[in-house]
């Protein structure tokens, strides 16, 4: 018999119920209303007061109502047809549903149960399995998607049978597993999880080894974010930050992309619809939305399901990241999560921390961070979830309790700057201030020896040093005027010019610009460094100026015209005219 | 709606503040409505049997023993054709002197629309304004404020725009509007010969401030009227929102709310998303465009109020004084039209992404130039031209005085390019100056 309540008070979406039997913390449980079922979720328990966040609005509710708990946590369903799925925080179907006006208590089916999928066996009788083990595989579209031994399976089993290769519904029982007590138990190609709970069954966690190109040179080569990496993007708005989220969720190398899209504005959504399924990625030449599931709780949804958005999709990502592949996840923004947290710790009365926001706000931003990385399966594969979120500082003040938390636990820094954006230098990172820690981790390194060039770290701190010395140069001229300083002055301030001009900056709405190969980096970098490497003579400022004026006038003609094409070598012999 | 019969009616408040009175009473809803002592009232909290209202007028005069009746209904307005061309108070009741309206009953604060629903806005709704229409192009289905200080013009501007916006209904909120600023809206509707496709929502400064709360919520039920069950092009006007988030931090210090930044509620944001969302452009060819105005206090836009709403709207327009010309103009440096690439070029002339970026770059030479004037450096002649083409630019397009059609912006900024500079200054891709460039 489950545990039922009744609603004993109400303070907009936070309901207290009292109860007649045991509850479990982020246990959910049913409210009914009038003819709908509103979700809840226990946030707290008190005697036998539980306090449950409603995923809806509240009105009409009143003490009295009937409570029913349904004895598990928030799941999500997790199978064949996620790919190209639109859902909101709580992994309904957006799509499936009637109406244009969202309806309360309308709950739709993540997966389509009647389309059939061509399944192969991989497992056979006889078989010692664990969770997550693969048993079988489906096409989903060009993606081999792995059927597994369901994560909550605990111990080994043994495959009593396996369903010969066919065309399945995901309700087909595709093997029957024995466990240690000689039970039988079915599996079929679906399975359910709870989304706070991070997915185990791997090997191991190594650190990881590799980049994830994103085809930004102000990440890539600047600050490269590995794959299974941790990173961030706080800035104002009006700093490019969606627009710098959609270029990394275009052009990133991987093979599973979700987005997040928490708390913030529906039509950036529909920007996401519209375009994705006219997009093709660089990488496999297929529609962007084939490998895309959009997770979408906007700003004007119900609160409480913005926090379960995330989670939601970080779930996502370890499922897909469970049959070898490489997800990235990006959350947009995890502000707004923090201040779901923030509305819901204030309506419980609990003692505030920074800012108003919940003391443990650190802890919970980092235990997130932590279930992205890379990871080793039980079969010696690899999988990958790399991890960026965006983050909205109030006032565009960095020195805030989310931008704090988050920067103790990414391993990447993206800052984002106002003066960069208000002089349309985009992508407005600010080149001195970001940083990737990936840089100093000696495998990383050695991967970048090896793949990009022998000595690529340094060639990029050297670079990163010019346009250091370049602002400290621009503060001496500002200072005392353009004759007030020597002419070395004027040099280093327009080589720095130059890095930043030719190189940080980039076109995101450019066909060729806005996607830059790691190999085209390189080359891009090299001819910049080498420019600089010279020191030239000037008569005056003006002439300095324009010199290097021109030269960037060429270099972004480069950038702008396809790689190693007759009209890019006509450039380049322009520069080389300049030069001598 | 409840009828008198099954209507509760309870004597014994337990505690009041000024803007919220609690009592023992059962079988109460949440978000209910209900009159305390003859003021309308609305359910927001309940605990056990204790019930705490949000008394909109204000608890002034309100004794212990006032009479307490619930309605069973949240707030609600009466939707029908009949809104068009009337004035309405916070609560929907007609203060025109006109007949109160009859239609459907409809629940203010509705749910929203589903994301996968939504189209992606594609049209232009020109203003004649250059500050806006070339460089921060306005896009319908949007939403955008104005940010200003007190002393801007800015509901003039609001009215200008939404009397040459090409749209089937204006739907006015008005939130803390000065008597003279409520008559001036008025007065100007009706000169226009404009007033049967208008609707306004009032609350004068006249009136208590938690008012202001029903506002936009009965302004957007009327817009989704007209959008969604009329497939109508809306324009919604929501003035001062400033004072709409000034009285949200009010209901939440009396209910003993921990403040966050600014001392505004935690919710703020979420508050603020709920209304602009509300902007749409629906499947049916409907749209809601929402321009709002957030006053600032001396400029500061990272106050919670402006930093918030700039995180929510589609970019936002800043007026400011010019003090070289002596104009208000759209500044164009700290505007922004997200949504503007969707229609220039596209339902503009190809010029026209072009031609702003070069007319926004050569103006923030022009800065440049200043502040070296300042500094007390030498000039260079590219600097004095940039000083001289400043004026006329802002005079010319910036200022907020200035009614012509894009194509008449276009061509100005062509005319003024030529004047003050050569084509290779202006970095305009060739093939446009070939075709566009004013010889002399």
């Amino acid at each position: 018999m489950s545990t039922t309540g009744k609603v004993t008070g109400i303070v907009s979406n936070l309901v207290t119920v009292a109860v007649d039997g045991p509850v479990a913390e982020n246990e959910l449980c049913y409210i009914t209303l009038g003819g709908s079922r509103l979700l809840a979720e226990v946030i707290k328990v008190n005697g036998d007061k539980a306090s449950v966040q409603v995923f809806e609005s509240t009105r009409g509710l009143k003490n009295g109502d009937n409570v029913e708990f349904l004895g598990k946590m928030l799941e999500v369903t997790l199978g064949p047809g996620l790919l190209s799925g639109i859902y909101d925080g709580l992994q309904n179907n957006l799509t499936t549903m009637e109406g244009v006006f969202l309806k309360r208590g309308e709950y739709t089916k993540p997966l389509d149960h009647s389309v059939s999928w061509d399944y192969t066996p991989l497992a056979k009788a006889g078989d010692k399995v664990v969770a997550a083990d693969w048993l079988g595989e489906v096409k989903e579209g060009w993606l081999p998607h792995k059927i597994m031994v369901p994560f909550s399976f605990e111990g080994e089993y043994t495959v009593k049978e396996m369903a010969p290769a066919g065309s399945y519904t995901i309700d087909k029982t595709i093997a029957v597993l024995t466990n240690a007590e000689g039970e039988d138990v079915p599996v079929t190609m679906t399975q359910k999880w709870p989304v706070k709970v991070a997915v185990k069954g791997y090997r191991e966690k190594p650190r990881p080894s590799k980049i994830m190109e994103t085809g930004v040179r102000v990440i890539d080569s600047f600050n490269p974010i590995a794959e299974g990496g941790t990173g961030f993007i706080p800035g104002p708005f009006g700093c490019g930050k969606t627009v710098l989220q959609h270029a990394i969720a275009k052009q990133g190398d991987a093979d599973v992309i979700v987005m997040a899209a928490c708390g913030e504005r529906a039509n950036e959504v529909v920007e996401i619809f519209t375009e994705f399924p006219e997009l093709i990625d660089p990488h496999t030449g297929r529609h962007l939305m084939e490998r895309t599931t959009i997770i979408c709780n906007t700003s004007n949804m119900p609160v409480a399901a913005r926090e379960a958005s995330v989670y939601t999709a970080m779930t996502i990502c370890e499922y897909y990241r469970a049959m070898g592949l490489k997800c990235l996840l990006l959350a947009d923004s995890t502000s707004r999560w923090a201040q779901a947290l923030r509305e819901m710790s204030n309506r419980m009365e609990e003692l505030p921390g920074q800012d108003a926001f919940p003391v443990d706000l650190s802890a919970i931003i980092s235990n997130f961070y932590a279930r992205a990385g890379m990871v080793v399966l039980n079969n010696g594969q690899t999988g990958a979830v790399t991890f960026i979120g965006t983050v909205s500082p109030a006032g565009g003040n960095l020195k805030e309790p989310v931008t704090e938390s988050t920067k103790k636990a990414a391993r990447c820094f993206y800052a984002l700057e106002q003066t960069r954006a208000d002089q349309k230098r985009y992508p407005a990172v600010n080149p001195i201030d970001s940083y990737s820690k990936y840089l100093e981790y000696p495998e990383i390194q050695e991967y970048l020896d090896t793949t990009i060039q022998k000595g690529w770290v340094d060639k990029v701190l050297k670079a990163k040093n010019i346009v250091r010395r370049g602002r400290e140069m621009a503060d001496q001229i500002n200072i005392l005027g353009d004759d007030g300083v020597p002419m070395s002055y004027h040099e280093a301030f327009w080589k720095s010019e130059l890095v930043d001009f030719a190189f940080l900056q980039q076109d995101a709405f450019d066909k060729i610009d806005a996607l830059c190969p790691i190999e085209r980096q390189k080359y891009m970098l090299d001819c910049i460094l080498d420019i600089c490497d010279h020191s030239f003579e000037f008569e005056n400022f003006e002439e300095c100026r324009n010199f290097f004026k021109d030269l960037i006038n060429t270099l972004r003609q480069m950038n702008y015209t396809e790689f190693q094409s007759p009209k890019f070598h006509e450039y380049e012999q322009q520069l080389k005219k300049q030069l001598s | 709606m409840a009828t008198k019969a099954f209507q509760r009616t309870y004597t014994q408040l337990q505690a009041i503040t000024k803007a919220t009175v609690s009592l023992n009473a059962k079988g109460v809803s949440n978000d209910e409505l209900a009159t305390v002592g003859g003021k309308l009232a609305q359910v927001v909290k309940t605990k056990g049997d204790s019930v705490t209202l949000q008394v909109f007028s204000g608890t002034e005069g309100i004794p212990t023993n006032a009479e307490v009746s619930f309605q069973g209904a949240p707030p609600t307005l009466r939707v029908s054709d009949q809104l068009s061309g009337r004035f309405f108070n916070a609560y929907g009741k007609p203060i025109d002197g006109g007949a109160e309206i009859e239609g459907e009953e409809r629940e203010i604060g509705g749910p929203s629309v589903n994301p996968y629903k939504r189209r992606q806005p594609s049209q232009l709704i020109p203003t004649g304004i250059a500050g806006i229409d070339l460089n921060n192009t306005l896009v319908s289905g949007q939403k955008i404020p104005f940010f200003a200080d007190p002393d801007q013009p800015y509901n003039q501007v609001m009215a200008d725009v939404a009397l040459r916006a090409d749209v089937d209904k204006i739907i006015l909120g008005g939130m803390g509007l000065s008597n003279d600023d409520y008559l001036f809206f008025r007065h100007s509707f009706e000169a226009a010969g404009a007033l049967d496709k208008i609707i306004s929502f009032v609350n004068t400064t006249e009136e208590p401030p938690v008012e202001r709360l029903l506002i936009p919520d009965m302004a957007l039920t009327a817009a989704e009227y007209f959008a969604a069950d009329k497939n109508e092009k809306v324009l919604v006007l929501l003035t001062d929102m400033t004072l709409y988030a000034d009285a949200l931090s009010i209901v939440s210090n009396r209910m003993d709310q921990i403040p966050s930044k600014d001392s505004m509620p935690g919710s703020l944001y979420s508050d603020l998303a709920k209304i602009y969302e509300k902007a749409v452009q629906l499947p049916t060819g409907g749209s809601i465009t929402i321009i709002a105005v957030t006053t600032l206090n001396d400029g500061d836009i990272t106050h919670a109020i402006p930093d918030n709403t700039g995180y929510i709207t589609e970019g936002q327009l800043f007026l400011r004084a010019d003090p070289d010309t002596g104009k208000v103009i759209v500044d164009p440096f700290r505007s922004l039209s997200r949504l503007k690439q969707l229609v220039q070029g596209k339902q503009t002339r190809e010029d026209h992404s072009q031609v702003m970026n070069a007319g926004v770059r050569l103006y923030a030479d022009a800065q440049n130039a200043k502040t070296k004037l300042e500094n007390g450096f030498d000039l260079s002649d590219y600097d004095l031209r940039c000083l001289d083409y400043a004026k006329e630019y802002a005079i010319r397009l910036l200022s907020i005085d200035v009614n012509i059609t894009v194509e008449q912006m276009l061509d100005t900024a062509w005319e003024i390019f030529a004047k003050y500079f050569s084509p290779a200054e202006t970095g305009i891709k060739q093939a446009l100056v070939d075709k566009y460039w004013k010889k002399n």
